[in-house]
C-alpha cells in the first residue's frame, strides 16, 4: 500500500509540474505575441458583397432587391481611413488602445552588408501603448528615436547581420527610393524571424519611403482581457467592415501545439497514477483473500456487505488523501525547483530561465484524476469483499 | 407470527421447521439436510453430536442465519426469518444471534476490548463508554478482567476463545451457537471454556448450541441432539 502511496504522490506531484511548464512556456509566448504583434489586428477593408437581384412575380409585377454573398467577399488592401475605424472600435469597452502601422518591403545596407527586411511606420507613442517596444530595448533609448525623424529601431539579428550599432547609420531602398537614417535603438523580441526583419520608423518617414500619403497597412489593438479576443475581432470586423484577427486566430498552429503538449503530458503522467491504482487494486485484492475470515466474523456480528465495503472503500480514501496532500505538496516543490533551473532559450520566445505557471487548476486536474483511479481501484476489491458469504468461508475454514 | 412458548410453557428462543439444505453442484451435489425440526428453549444448553459429515455444522450455519436453506423455517423469538433478505439475516445476526466457533477469529489489530465492542459498535444502541465498561465487564466474568488491553497475540489460546465468547455475549443475544467452542483446545482450557460459555448463557437467559465431538462436554450440557445423514435421530 505504500508504494501505492508514493506511485500517487509522485504522479500528482508530475502531473502538477509537467502541467505548469507547459501552461508557463505557453504564456511566455501569448505574452511575447501580444507584445510583439497586439491582441488583434485589423487589415484589409471588405468590400461590400450586396449583389443585385431584379426579379417579376407571375402577375408581372417587377421587384429589386439585394442579397449578400458572404462566400465571395473581396478585400481592399489596408485601411484607408484608420483615424475613423479606431475612433469607432474605441467605443469598445475591451479595447485598451490603437496603433495604426504602415508595412512594407525594404532592402538595407549596411558599409560592409546588405540585408532585406520589413519596415513598421509607426506613432510611437501609440505603439508602445499597444506593444511591449518599451521593455524590448537593447540598446539606444526610445528618446533619441522620438527626437530623430529620420531615426530607426532595428531588431538585434538584423544589426548583427549588417554589423552596425546605435548611431551608425544605413540607407534602406524601397520601391525607387533610398534614404538614409540613423540607428537610434536595437530591440529583442526572443522571436527569432522578427529580430532579424523587422524594423520601426516614424509613420511620416514611411509614408514618404513607401510613397503611401493616406491609409496604413493595418491597425494593431490591444485589449484589456485577452480571452474575450475573438468575440471583439467579431464585433470590430462587423463595426469597421474590415478584415480582422484575434491572436488566437492568427497563431492557431502555435496554440494547438500547446495544447497537445499539454494533453499528451498529463496522459503520460496519468500513467504513473493509473500504475499505482493497478497495485492498489492488487494489494486490496489480496487484502480481501487473506481477511476472509475477518470479513466473515463480522458479516456474523451484523455489519452489512456495504460496512464490509466501505473498510476497504475508506482504505482507498486515506490512501487518496494523503496521496493528493502530500503529490500536491511535491508539485508545487518540484515547480518552484524547476523555475529556479538556469535554461536560456531563444528563438520563438526569450527566456533565461525554465518557465512554470502554477494554477489551482492543474491542481485539481490531478487530484481529479487520483480520485478516479484511485476510486475505481479499490471499488472491485470493496465489492468482493461485500460479496464474500460468511457461511462458506467459515465452512471452508473449519474443514 | 408463531407461538413463542411450548406445550410445558417453556419460552422457545429459536425453531426450525422442515429445514432441507443441498451443497455442491451437479453430480457432486448432496443432500446435507433432510427435513430437521428443533426448538431451542431460553436458559437451556443444547448439544449437537454426530459423525463428521452429518450435517451439524451445516445446520449451526443456518440458524445463524449465515448461510441460506433450500427450503423450510427458521423463527427467532416467534418471528419468521424470510430466507432470501440479507439485510433481514444481517440485522436479525446483530441483534439475536451470537456465534463462538472452533477458531477465535478476532481481530488482530485490535485489544480484546475492541474486539469486544465490535458488536456493540454495529447494533449502535450504547454510548462509547458504555460500550467500553460493558467489554470489560464481559471479559472480567470470563477471568480476563486484567487483559481487556492486550491484543489477541499476547494471550493463551484459552484467552483467546474466552474473549471470542465475550464478544459473542456482547449484544445479549437470543440465542448462542457454537461450533466445536473447544475443538481447538487442551482438555483444561476446553473446560474453562465450556463453563464460561453455559455459565454466562443461563444466567443471562439464552438459548445455546454447541456443535461438538466431544462426549464428555455434551453430556454435561441440558439435552443432546444426535445426528446422522441430516436428520436428528432421537
Amino acid at each position: 500500500m505504500l508504494m501505492s502511496l508514493a506511485g500517487i504522490v509522485f504522479g500528482v506531484g508530475f502531473f502538477i509540474s509537467t502541467q505548469a511548464q507547459l501552461t508557463g512556456y505557453q504564456e511566455l509566448f501569448i505574452e511575447t505575441i501580444l507584445g510583439t504583434d497586439g491582441a488583434i489586428r485589423i487589415e484589409d477593408r471588405i468590400q461590400d458583397s450586396y449583389v443585385f437581384v431584379a426579379a417579376s412575380t407571375s402577375k408581372g409585377d417587377r421587384t429589386n432587391f439585394f442579397i449578400t454573398d458572404e462566400k465571395n467577399r473581396r478585400f481592399v488592401e489596408g485601411v484607408e481611413h484608420p483615424d475613423k475605424v479606431i475612433e469607432s472600435i474605441m467605443q469598445l469597452q475591451n479595447v485598451e488602445a490603437a496603433s495604426p502601422v504602415i508595412k512594407g518591403t525594404i532592402q538595407l545596407e549596411s558599409p560592409l552588408r546588405k540585408d532585406n527586411g520589413q519596415v513598421y511606420g509607426i506613432n510611437l507613442d501609440d505603439h508602445i501603448a499597444v506593444s511591449a517596444l518599451e521593455d524590448q530595448i537593447q540598446h539606444g533609448s526610445l528618446v533619441d528615436f522620438r527626437t530623430a525623424p529620420m531615426g530607426i529601431i532595428m531588431g538585434h539579428k538584423m544589426a548583427g547581420r549588417l554589423d552596425v550599432t546605435v548611431g551608425e547609420s544605413v540607407i534602406i531602398r524601397a520601391i525607387d527610393q533610398q534614404r538614409r537614417f540613423t540607428i537610434s535603438a536595437i530591440f529583442e523580441t526572443g522571436v527569432s524571424d522578427l529580430d532579424k526583419t523587422r524594423v520601426f520608423m516614424h509613420m511620416s518617414a514611411a509614408r514618404s519611403l513607401l510613397k503611401k500619403p493616406h491609409g496604413v497597412s493595418f491597425i494593431q489593438v490591444s485589449i484589456f482581457d485577452r480571452d474575450h479576443a475573438v468575440v471583439d475581432a467579431e464585433v470590430i470586423e462587423r463595426v469597421a467592415n474590415h478584415f480582422t484577427t484575434p491572436w488566437q486566430e492568427r497563431e492557431k498552429s502555435w496554440m494547438q501545439l500547446f495544447k497537445t503538449l499539454k494533453l499528451s503530458a498529463a496522459i503520460t503522467v496519468s500513467t504513473i497514477i493509473i500504475v499505482s491504482g493497478l497495485g492498489m487494486f492488487s494489494t486490496l485484492f489480496m487484502i480481501v483473500m487473506d481477511k476472509t475470515r475477518e470479513i466473515a466474523i463480522l458479516r456474523s456480528m451484523g455489519y452489512t456487505r456495504s460496512d464490509i465495503s466501505n473498510i476497504f472503500l475508506w482504505q482507498g480514501a486515506i490512501v487518496l488523501f494523503w496521496g493528493a496532500i502530500l503529490g500536491c505538496f511535491l508539485g508545487g516543490l518540484i515547480t518552484y525547483g524547476i523555475s529556479r533551473l538556469p535554461m536560456p532559450l531563444s528563438g520563438i520566445f526569450a527566456t533565461e530561465y525554465f518557465q512554470v505557471n502554477s494554477t489551482v487548476w492543474h491542481y485539481i486536474q490531478a487530484v481529479v484524476a487520483a480520485i478516479v483511479i484511485v476510486m475505481v481501484a479499490s471499488l472491485a476489491p470493496a465489492r468482493r469483499a461485500g460479496r464474500l458469504v460468511p457461511g462458506d468461508v467459515i465452512r471452508g475454514t473449519v474443514t | 407470527m408463531s407461538e413463542t412458548t411450548d406445550l410445558e410453557g417453556k419460552s422457545i428462543a429459536l425453531e426450525c421447521r422442515d429445514l432441507h439444505k443441498h451443497l455442491g453442484e451437479r453430480e457432486m451435489r448432496v443432500h446435507v439436510l433432510r427435513g430437521v425440526n428443533l426448538k431451542l428453549y431460553q436458559g437451556e444448553v443444547s448439544a449437537i453430536v454426530g459423525p463428521s459429515g452429518c450435517g451439524k455444522s451445516t445446520l449451526l450455519y443456518l440458524l445463524g442465519l449465515l448461510d441460506r436453506q433450500d427450503s423450510g423455517q427458521i423463527l427467532i423469538n416467534g418471528e419468521e426469518v424470510p430466507p432470501d433478505k440479507d439485510g433481514a439475516h444481517t440485522r436479525t445476526r446483530g441483534e439475536h444471534i451470537g456465534f463462538v466457533f472452533q477458531f477465535h477469529f478476532l481481530i488482530p489489530e485490535f485489544s480484546a476490548a475492541e474486539n469486544v465492542m465490535l458488536p456493540m459498535r454495529k447494533l449502535g444502541r450504547l454510548a462509547d463508554q458504555e460500550m467500553e465498561d460493558r467489554a470489560r465487564s464481559l471479559l472480567s466474568d470470563v477471568g480476563l478482567g486484567d487483559k481487556t488491553h492486550r491484543l489477541p497475540s499476547q494471550l493463551s489460546g484459552g484467552e483467546q476463545q474466552r474473549v471470542a465468547i465475550a464478544r459473542s455475549l456482547a449484544n445479549l443475544p437470543s440465542v448462542l451457537l457454537a461450533d466445536e467452542p473447544t475443538g481447538n483446545l487442551d482438555v483444561k482450557n476446553s473446560l474453562m471454556v465450556f463453563q464460561s460459555l453455559t455459565q454466562l448463557a443461563t444466567e443471562k437467559g439464552q438459548a445455546v448450541l454447541i456443535v461438538t465431538h466431544n462426549p464428555e462436554l455434551a453430556g454435561r450440557c441440558d439435552r443432546i441432539l444426535r445426528m446422522q445423514d441430516g436428520q436428528f435421530i432421537d
